[in-house]
């Protein structure tokens, strides 16, 4: 009986965690920046044009479940 | 590789995007509108109930506060639904294609595929559906203004304690993996992230601040539409990020 051929599959190998390191800290401060601009940016304590980006973005930010109003 | 898995991780994001906004817009701006119609009612009624009580006493009527409307709501309801959603979705994006160049190889020995599926599913549970148990979305009208900041804060803090005992509970599962094998481990980490979310949420405290006669089928529907809308998010850049990676990944000439 002939055996089915399998290919040998091999894996990339695991990425070097040093080499992840630099981008993981640009990737937390988009994702903080973006995070923010669409859950958190209102009024008072606004880094960008208060009220105008928080009405932009307001059915965004309802729908993707962040607290509001 | 690190940064080129970046960009196709903000790529996937954006198409996760394009497609989430899709179905927001058919099945959740009805219920936003219609919440904003029992607002606009409410607050009419409250004022037209002050100014009676003012010509009760023979007191001029008070002046309604007039709302300013800084975005008008098709715009708010279509570019502006659109920018938050593509931010939210390319940052989560970027952000994914960290955690997957973090777990590939190291959490198990799965293709890029699979493991971008695998991610995602728990990156769904952990980023939103186990928070938002706690804390479900809300459309417009339902919260307080005086309680945001608690509100906001009691949210972020319950997705980043989510995020780490999804984390620690995975750590556990490849330190079974050797004694249990691969089956039980799973079982166990699974069973000790659902185990310690449950008393997490009983421990915060609750919020419901839905007014009394808010419509329930509004609320429900809004619910469904932000749980459908990050469901089709994740899966999408799961499963797309997958294939760009395994491209990217593959050795020339040699697709696995
Ligand atoms: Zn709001």
């Amino acid at each position: 009986m002939a055996t089915a051929t399998s290919f040998p599959v091999t894996l990339p190998t695991a990425i070097p965690v040093r080499e992840i390191l630099p981008w993981a800290i640009f990737g937390g401060l988009m994702l903080a920046l973006g995070i923010y601009f669409v859950g958190v940016e209102e009024g008072a304590a606004a880094v960008f044009n208060s009220a105008y980006v928080h009405e932009f973005v307001h059915d965004g930010r309802h729908l993707l479940g962040f607290p509001c109003h | 590789m690190t940064g080129r898995l970046l960009l196709r991780g903000m790529l996937a994001g954006l198409v996760a995007a394009l497609l989430s906004f899709g179905f927001l817009k058919l099945a959740g701006e009805s219920s936003v509108e219609r919440a904003i119609a029992f607002e606009t009612a409410a607050d009419a009624a409250k004022a037209k109930a002050s100014a009676e009580e003012a010509a009760a006493k023979g007191q001029p009527a008070p002046v309604a506060a007039v709302e300013t409307e800084l975005v008008s709501r098709p715009v708010q309801a279509g570019v502006g639904l659109l920018t938050g959603v593509v931010v939210y979705s390319t940052a989560f994006g970027g952000l994914f294609a960290l955690a997957f160049a973090l777990c590939f190889r190291r959490m198990a020995d799965l293709g890029p595929r699979a493991t971008s599926a695998v991610l995602a599913a728990l990156g769904f549970v952990a980023v939103y559906a186990a928070p938002m148990l706690k804390y479900p979305a809300n459309p417009p009208s339902v919260g307080l203004a005086e309680t945001i900041g608690m509100r906001t804060s009691l949210y972020f803090a319950l997705i980043l304690i989510s995020l780490a005992v999804i984390i620690a509970a995975g750590m556990l599962r490849i330190r079974l993996l050797p004694r249990l094998g691969a089956w039980n481990a799973a079982l166990i980490a699974a069973g000790v992230y659902v185990a310690v979310m449950i008393g997490i949420s009983l421990a915060l405290p609750d919020v419901n601040e839905v007014p009394e006669e808010f419509p329930a089928t509004v609320l429900w529907q809004f619910r469904v539409a932000s749980l459908g809308g990050q469901a089709i998010m994740w899966a999408t850049l799961g499963l797309l990020f997958g294939v760009l990676a395994e491209r990217l990944m593959a050795p020339h000439g040699a697709r696995a």
